[in-house]
């Protein structure tokens, strides 16, 4: 399942832990960047790679937040709703996202081209409110920046 | 007392030793013409136990919360071992509030680099783990780079800068589990198991990683190593208050002008910190209230900040903690229900569900807060919440049942009128069950 590049990576990482085991995290972060999640086939593929439980395997994916066992949008949506963020206007730009993608946390559009998720915090307190979108990290947010990145990512998309 | 920022003097003598402003530092040539790795080769010149007892008289607590003497910590380490020993470098920095190990990835990652070595070279350890939370993938990127940076330069890996000594350094990125900061639970994350803490006994020194000798130190803590090493602990031991010196990096936010990660010598007073260093509060309204730690310390009454400074010893004394100092202020107009209904949702997210009282308790606690904030709660309600977090405190493997215990038991302390306020005026028993 894991393309040839990857696979590379994986033998490099077997260098650097003295278990096979200790591979579950950096090998399933490798198959969610390929595959875009975790498919319960994918975790049955890591089992045997690793020669690990099936169980413990699901059991990890399930444990983990940034590990998605369904399809996430294309641009999934993080927004930090703890207690710097929320002192900060956070509620007024989800209430914002959720009319303008028209989604709810936890939801993915239709087209597969968003989703939303409410984060916990994500260490950008100095810069509330924020959003992360994939690894990129948006902050000191208003509603009229929000809009621009929206628009902006929503244009250049090449799907 | 509303202290204006006019008031306090904004002048101060300290000089960033942990974020020095120097442009491009991140790189290793520019870290290297500022003096980097000179402390690394002036501890490769020692022995190791020599290094422990500079890291003891220097007089560094922990950065990651608990404040504990590292010098101390490293010497729990066994001399001899069969098996090898391990260091994990902890920088998941989930603790609501709190940004700064952040500032080091970005701005001196080789300064971590560097206290890893000398940590490891110190304790006779040859790997070093980096655990990083999933979420700063951009910081990893960061690190990364440096870390290669250093490797091509012969300052990690085999025979370091020719001593002889080997030691590699490895980062482990972590996958969205607050729990995951707490040093055992990080131990089996990177083991590749699900975030649950460990019992102790046997303490990590003991049996850690792989069930082998294992010293945990926050990236903060790691990042003083290196200053310690190269300008001497005395030096050190001077700065700020003698029982927590050295400098700190101090993370405010919520209702401030200017919030930010500030470096300053340890006992600024919270005030000096709110009003000159984050730039008083917009609007100059008053602070209700100051959560000096990260959301897991004990809140604070805005009035009754005078005196307080940024230490272990003065927060102690004043009924909270350092926690890892990122203050959180909410001014007189902050709705303190919603604040704690939203600390109170964190704990229950986050709690690993291996412990009953901190399973049960922390999703109770987060229910009977939505019941305040939708003013749908009964008198009793306060004494409930009282009696539900003193059945998690001390009932739980780790400390995130401390940790979602003391938010609710020092805020109903301290602002119990503001739950009054959010009362029906019925008994609990007038309320219909369905």
């Amino acid at each position: 399942m894991l393309n040839d590049v990857n696979t590379a990576k994986v033998n490099e990482l077997r260098n650097r832990y003295p278990t096979a085991q200790a591979l579950v995290l950096p090998v399933l972060w490798i198959v969610q960047e390929q595959e875009g999640y975790i498919s319960e086939d994918s975790m049955k593929y890591v089992a045997a790679l690793l020669g690990l439980p099936f169980g413990h395997i699901l059991g990890v994916v399930t444990f983990y937040t940034m590990l998605h066992s369904k399809p996430t949008g294309k641009h999934h949506i993080e927004i930090c709703t703890n207690v710097s963020c929320m002192l900060r206007g956070s509620g007024k730009i989800l209430e914002h996202l959720e009319k303008k993608l028209a989604l709810k946390p936890g939801e993915v559009s239709a087209d597969m081209r968003w989703s939303l998720e409410e984060a916990e915090c994500l260490g950008s307190c100095g810069t509330a409110p924020m959003i992360a979108i994939g690894d990129e990290y948006y902050e000191n947010l208003t509603i009229a920046k929000i809009d621009a990145l929206i628009d902006t990512i929503a244009k250049s998309t090449d799907d | 007392m509303i202290v204006q920022p006019s008031d306090i003097e904004k002048t101060t003598a300290w000089k960033n030793v942990v974020l020095p402003p120097i442009t491009d530092l991140h790189k290793i040539d520019i870290y290297r013409a500022n003096g980097g790795y000179e402390g690394l080769k002036k501890a490769l010149a020692m022995k190791p136990e020599e290094v422990i007892d500079e890291v003891k008289k220097s007089g560094l607590r922990g950065r990651g919360g608990a404040c504990f003497p590292t010098g101390l910590k490293w010497s729990f380490m066994p001399r001899t071992s069969s098996k090898p020993k391990y260091l994990c470098v902890n920088g998941d920095e989930s603790e609501p509030g709190t940004f700064k190990d952040r500032q080091i990835f970005e701005y001196n990652p080789h300064l971590l680099i560097e206290g890893t070595l000398i940590a490891c070279y110190a304790m006779g350890m040859t790997a070093a783990y980096i655990y990083i939370r999933g979420e700063y993938n951009k910081w990893i990127r960061i690190l990364q780079q440096a870390l290669d940076d250093a490797y091509a330069a012969g300052y990690a890996g085999a025979n370091i800068a020719g001593s002889g000594f080997s030691a590699n350094i490895y980062i482990h990125r972590g996958a969205g589990a607050y729990i995951c900061g707490e040093e055992s639970a990080l131990m089996n994350s990177i083991e590749g198991q699900r975030g649950y803490p460990r019992i102790k006994p046997p303490f990590p020194a003991q049996a850690g990683l792989w069930g082998c000798p294992t010293t945990i130190n926050n990236v903060e803590t790691i990042a003083n190593v290196s200053v310690i090493i190269k300008n001497g602990s005395k030096w050190y031991s001077e700065i700020g208050t003698s029982k927590h010196p050295g400098p700190m990096l101090v993370g405010v936010s919520g209702n401030v002008n200017n919030p930010g990660v500030f470096e300053m010598p340890t006992g600024e007073p919270l005030l000096d910190i709110i009003y000159k260093w984050a730039g008083g509060i917009p609007g100059n309204k008053a602070v209700k209230a100051v959560i000096p730690g990260g959301s897991s310390t004990m809140i604070l009454r805005g009035e009754r900040l005078e005196g307080v400074r940024m230490d272990a010893d003065s927060l102690k004394a004043a009924g909270s903690s350092v926690g890892t100092a990122g203050m959180i202020v909410m001014d007189e107009d902050a709705d303190l229900i919603r604040v704690l209904t939203r600390i109170a949702k964190f704990y229950y997210h986050e709690s690993c569900g291996q412990c009953t009282p901190c399973r049960e308790g922390t999703v109770w606690m987060f229910k009977i807060m939505k019941r305040f904030e939708q003013n749908l709660a009964v008198a009793e309600d306060v004494d409930l919440l009282m009696d539900i977090a003193g059945n998690i405190e001390g009932n739980t493997i780790c400390a995130l049942g401390d940790a979602a215990a003391w938010p609710v038991q020092s805020m109903i302390r301290l602002f119990r009128d503001e739950f009054e306020k959010r009362t029906r005026k019925v008994t609990a028993s007038a309320i219909p069950l369905v």
